[in-house]
C-alpha cells in the first residue's frame, strides 16, 4: 500500500476507531447488554491497530505473514467472544465490516482528489478484510459448535435420578428418549439403587418419553427383567393413552409388566404390594 | 403410490432428511410431529405416526447403517396426510413376506418392526432388492383411524 496512505491512517487512528465505534453505535449493533461499551472499544482498538500493522507492513500481500497471523488471532477471539455472548452472526460479520466501511469513508474524505490511489487502497483493504470476515464466520461457528458440544455433553450427564419414594419403594423418572446409550445408564443407576436402599419395587415412570417404538419397548423389558433378577418387581407408569394404543397396534406384549397410567396409582399399587395402608388420620 | 383410494395424489410440501447416526431419530420424529400437527392430525394419530416413523428410521440405521427420509405433505380426495419415504441402500430384504410376519428378526429385537409399523400407518408399501437397498413408503390420513 502506498506510505502516504499508511502513514496517514497510522495519525488517525485515534479518529478512525470513533469514527467506527460511531458507525457501529448508528447500526444499533453495539448491544449494550451483551457487552460493555469500553470492552467493545478495546477490542475494537486491538483490532483496529493490529490491522493498521498489517496495512503498514512490507509483507501485507503476503498472508503468511506474522503480521496477518496477529489480526487474525485477534479476529478470533472477537468473534468467539461475541458467539459466546450471544452475539447474532449478522451483528458479529457487521461488525467486522462496518470496519471496512469505516475506512473506505475516512480514505474517501482525504484522497477524493486522487482517484487511481483511492481505487488501490480500497480494493487491498477489501482484500484484507474480506478475508477477516472470512475468518470471522468460521470461528464464529466454531465458537458456537462448542456451546452446542458443551451443552451435549450437559445433556448426557443429566443422569437420570433415582428417587426413594418409600421405604422399599424407588422411583425413576425416564425423560427424552430411551436409546442404547441412556438405558445402559438407567438400568446401572436403577440396579445400584435398588441394592443401595434394599428396595423390593422400582417404579418407571415413562411420562416424559416421548414415543414407545419396539426398540424403547425392548430395553423396558430388559431393564424390567434385570431388576426381578435382583429381586425387585418393577412397576411402569405414566403411560398416555395414545401411547397405549399405538403399544397395542404396534403389537409390543407388556402384559407381563404391571403397568399403571399415573406415578400415583403405581405408589399405591406399590403400598399394596408391602401391605401397607395410606388412611386420612383423624384429626384431634 | 396412488394405487389405493383411486383419487389423484397432490404434494403439497416436501422435505428431505438424511439419516446417519442414532441422534438423526430424534430430528425426525420432531418434523414429523411438526408436519402432523400442521395438517391438524389428532394426538393418537401423530403418536401412531411418529412410532411408526422412529420403528423405520431405526431399522434403517440398523440395517442399512443410515439414509433417506423423504416427508411430504399429500392431498388426495380432498383430505391431507403426511407420507414417509424411507429408502436405503443397504443390504435389502430378502424374503418381504417372511420381515413382514410378526415376530420374525434377523436381528436380535422383537421383530415388530415392520408389521407393527403396517398397523400403525394407513398405507403402507415396500420395495426390496437384495444388495441394492429397500424403500418403504407410508402415509397416514389426517382423519386416518
Amino acid at each position: 500500500m502506498q506510505s502516504e496512505v499508511t502513514k496517514f491512517l497510522e495519525k488517525n487512528k485515534q479518529s478512525i476507531l470513533t469514527q467506527w465505534m460511531t458507525n457501529l453505535a448508528e447500526d444499533h449493533i453495539l448491544r449494550e447488554e451483551l457487552m460493555s461499551n469500553e470492552k467493545s472499544r478495546q477490542q475494537s482498538e486491538e483490532l483496529l491497530l493490529a490491522v493498521l500493522k498489517v496495512i503498514a507492513s512490507d509483507n501485507f500481500k503476503n498472508t503468511e505473514s506474522q503480521e496477518h497471523e496477529s489480526v487474525s488471532d485477534i479476529i478470533s477471539e472477537v468473534s468467539i467472544y461475541r458467539a459466546r455472548q450471544g452475539f447474532t452472526p449478522r451483528e458479529t460479520a457487521t461488525y467486522v465490516l462496518s470496519l471496512k466501511q469505516t475506512l473506505a469513508e475516512v480514505l474517501d474524505k482525504k484522497f477524493a482528489g486522487d482517484a487511481r490511489l483511492l481505487y488501490e487502497s480500497a480494493r487491498e483493504l477489501n482484500q484484507l478484510l474480506d478475508s477477516l470476515s472470512i475468518t470471522t464466520f468460521e470461528t464464529f461457528i466454531k465458537g458456537r459448535e462448542e456451546v452446542i458440544m458443551r451443552q451435549t455433553d450437559e445433556i448426557g450427564e443429566i443422569s437420570t435420578p433415582v428417587i426413594r419414594v418409600w421405604e422399599g419403594v424407588v422411583a425413576l423418572p425416564i425423560i427424552g428418549t430411551l436409546d442404547s446409550m441412556r438405558t445402559q445408564t438407567v438400568v446401572e443407576g436403577l440396579l445400584q439403587e435398588i441394592v443401595a436402599t434394599g428396595s423390593s419395587i422400582a417404579i418407571l415412570d415413562i411420562s416424559g418419553v416421548p414415543a414407545v417404538d419396539s426398540l424403547v419397548a425392548q430395553h423396558l423389558i430388559k431393564t424390567v427383567s434385570a431388576a426381578r433378577l435382583m429381586g425387585a418387581e418393577c412397576i411402569i407408569s405414566g403411560i398416555r393413552p395414545e401411547i397405549a394404543q399405538t403399544i397395542v397396534h404396534l403389537g409390543i406384549d407388556l402384559s407381563s409388566i404391571k403397568t399403571k397410567a399415573t406415578l400415583a396409582s403405581a405408589l399405591k399399587l406399590a403400598f399394596q404390594m408391602l401391605n401397607l395402608e395410606v388412611r386420612r388420620g383423624e384429626r384431634k | 403410490m396412488s394405487g389405493k383410494g383411486g383419487g389423484f395424489m397432490v404434494t403439497l410440501s416436501k422435505d428431505i432428511i438424511e439419516i446417519t447416526r442414532e441422534q438423526d431419530v430424534v430430528t425426525l420424529r420432531n418434523r414429523v410431529k411438526e408436519l402432523a400437527v400442521k395438517i391438524g392430525m389428532s394426538l393418537l394419530g401423530q403418536t401412531k405416526l411418529i412410532t411408526a416413523a422412529s420403528e423405520l428410521v431405526r431399522n434403517m440405521l440398523r440395517y442399512a447403517g443410515g439414509g433417506k427420509v423423504t416427508l411430504e405433505v399429500v392431498l388426495r380426495d380432498k383430505v391431507t396426510g403426511v407420507q414417509l419415504t424411507f429408502a436405503d441402500e443397504g443390504p435389502g430384504i430378502a424374503d418381504i413376506r417372511l420381515a413382514m410376519q410378526d415376530g420374525y428378526s434377523t436381528g436380535k429385537s422383537l421383530g415388530l418392526g415392520l408389521p407393527g409399523t403396517k398397523r400403525l400407518v394407513n398405507e403402507f408399501s415396500i420395495q426390496s432388492e437384495v444388495g441394492k437397498g429397500t424403500t418403504i413408503t407410508v402415509i397416514r390420513w389426517k382423519n386416518g383411524l
